[in-house]
């Protein structure tokens, strides 16, 4: 389970009303909403970005409202981990959630520079730098989360967990 | 080693003697909160996950407060599948346009939450709560679906940050004051995952609407909740309110605090955030020369009845500026009504400005007041993100009632002096 794709990059305090603005919340069609990913502050992001690419944004990330949606939409454009300095608490918690990796490390956060080419593996947290022939090392996610991802989400590993029993 | 306030609230419906902080636990839960625009999402996970019926329905409390009454289809159809999903499973706190109330506003004073609660809710200013002695904590709709299904929810207990309230405020402050001020000294990140504690002498001092608005904005610090202790305000505040038994709990004398900090009330002015973080934070006074388009009082952080009483108190036989929109949204229909027979409903229109039904609408730019770009509002609101009230270049400001409705007078950002 790993990522490769192109960085995008942001500052500090990415909040989840630019992530997905409310004014588009009067529905939860996550393919509908996801046209308006990341709009407020990156006009293009939704043209350029392709499967597998990362976010790379500093402190805070995904501060401010609750809205599940937020993940949802990032996912949904094909974004395949976000790395940052740090994450606001629900944001961390609703990414693992529903099933978007989500590192923390703050030199590869500092440095890895807008369209370098990224490699990500989930199993080691190992973060590959490309462009620049750098690895980074991110504190990997247990395998219970690892799991959670991997199934697309808490709800689906309940339901695949249980089908088991 | 002791436990802080929330560690003790946390241990108890773990079943747990003691918890440390980073302790990750299983925690049995006295209300779980979703909303029209978070609880359709709860709503598909809970039924993808194959799950038939949610297991407390006398726990769960759903309001329909962000787009309500229904401001287009989508927003119809996303409230008609939370209507549905209440009647099929006969949810006991139910909401709806004539009943509803701003969410966090609402269930303190309907008595659905209550002193010494473990409560979440798919909303991040669930954290409202804490000023009960409650612990409270805003999560995402997966969380509120798999609550639903279960009754508990895990939490990682959090670390504290102590906040020593000491004095009174001074006559044209508010709990607003407060909270600005500690955000734009630890910033929006400054207590991340952590619970905000406030103590000392000074907590006799802020009435429940102060407590509930500084709890509110503790996520705005990135926290993961915000409480008070509870002493005689508290107690008569829930009296021949509360719908379930309280519980009081106190933290231990030895509990560990990451930081503490001592907040002097007196020597707290009124404070505005300028725009894009709350963290940006300005005396009113040094603001004056910001020329503004509109004023939105209300919100689940000041739409509660003294907030319509100090926004009385500057209004009352004066006029809106000419050019300016004044806004005024009571938080609660029970707040509307005192409102119209206090008299301030009449008041507030002789002012120019305008009143409606309680709505989230303006504070997450959903409708009820979006800025075009360029423009900028003065809000008593909780955010002041890009984009926040409407167009992407327009500008929220916020400070409390009396900042804003004494900028609607003058139509620049202005301190509220008592005449």
């Amino acid at each position: 389970m790993d990522t490769k794709g192109i960085a995008f990059k942001y500052p500090d305090n990415v909040d989840t009303d630019v992530i997905i603005p409310a004014r588009y919340l009067n529905t939860s069609n996550a393919s509908e909403l996801s046209i308006h990913c990341m709009e407020d502050i990156d006009k293009d992001f939704v043209k350029k970005v392709t499967a597998g690419d990362v976010i790379v944004a500093g402190w805070n990330f995904g501060c401010g409202s609750s809205r599940e949606h937020a993940p949802l939409v990032i996912k949904t454009c094909g974004v395949g981990c976000v790395i940052a300095k740090s994450f606001a608490r629900i944001f961390y918690r609703n990414a693992i959630n529903i099933g978007l990796p989500i590192l923390e490390c703050e030199e590869a956060a500092e440095e890895i520079a807008n369209g370098d080419e990224i490699s990500v593996d989930f199993n080691t947290g190992e973060i590959y730098n490309i462009t620049k022939n750098k690895t980074y090392k991110a504190q990997p996610f247990p395998p219970f989360i690892q799991n959670i991802i991997k199934c697309g989400g808490l709800m689906a590993s309940v339901k695949e967990s249980e089908e088991k029993l | 080693m002791g436990m802080t306030l929330t560690q003790k609230i946390l241990a108890a419906h773990a079943g747990l003697d003691t918890v440390t902080a980073g302790q990750l636990i299983e925690a049995d839960l006295d209300v779980i909160l979703g909303n029209d625009i978070t609880t359709p999402v709860a709503i598909n996970e809970f039924n993808k996950a194959g799950f038939k019926n949610v297991c407390n329905n006398d726990k769960i409390a759903i309001v329909l407060d962000h787009f309500v009454p229904n401001k287009d289809i989508k927003a119809a159809e996303q409230s008609k599948v939370c209507r549905n999903f209440v009647k099929k499973q006969e949810i006991k706190y139910f909401f709806d346009v004539g009943k509803m109330g701003i969410e966090h506003a609402l269930l303190p004073e309907q008595g659905i939450v209550t002193i010494g609660d473990c409560v979440i809710g798919a909303d991040s200013h669930t954290c409202t709560y804490g000023a009960l002695g409650a612990f409270s904590t805003g999560v995402g709709s997966t969380d509120m679906a798999y609550a639903m299904a279960t009754g508990k929810t895990w939490f990682k207990v959090p670390a504290a940050l102590k906040f020593e309230l000491k004095g009174s405020l001074p006559k044209n402050c508010s709990g607003k004051d407060v909270i600005l001020t500690i955000i734009g000294m630890i910033g929006v990140d400054g207590a991340l995952y952590k619970s905000m504690e406030f103590v000392g002498d000074g907590v006799k001092s802020l009435s429940m609407d102060d407590r509930f608005c500084i709890c509110n904005m503790a996520i705005e610090a990135g926290a993961k909740n915000g409480i008070f202790p509870v002493d005689d305000i508290t107690l008569k505040y829930v009296k021949n309110r509360e719908q379930h038994n309280s519980v009081v709990y106190t933290a231990d004398d030895d509990a560990v605090y990451d930081e503490s900090y001592v907040i002097n009330l007196e020597d707290i002015t009124p404070t505005v955030a300028c725009p894009h973080l709350p963290e940006n934070t300005k005396p009113a006074s040094s603001l004056n020369d910001i020329k503004i388009d509109q004023v939105v009082i209300g919100s689940c952080t000041n739409g509660r009845m003294e907030d319509m009483e100090a926004t009385y108190k500057v209004l009352k036989g004066k006029k809106v500026a000419d050019g300016v929109r004044c806004i005024i949204i009571p938080a609660t229909m029970e707040i509307l009504r005192e409102c119209v027979e206090r008299g301030y409903y009449t008041a507030f229109i002789d002012a120019g400005a305008v009143v409606s039904t309680p709505t989230c609408g303006p504070c997450l730019g959903g409708y009820m007041g979006i800025l075009a770009a360029g423009e900028k509002c003065i809000a008593t609101t909780n955010r002041n993100f890009v984009g926040r009230m409407g167009h992407p270049e327009s500008e929220v400001y916020l400070a409390s009632p009396y900042t804003a409705a004494a900028s609607a007078i003058t139509g620049y950002i202005t301190e509220f002096k008592e005449d």
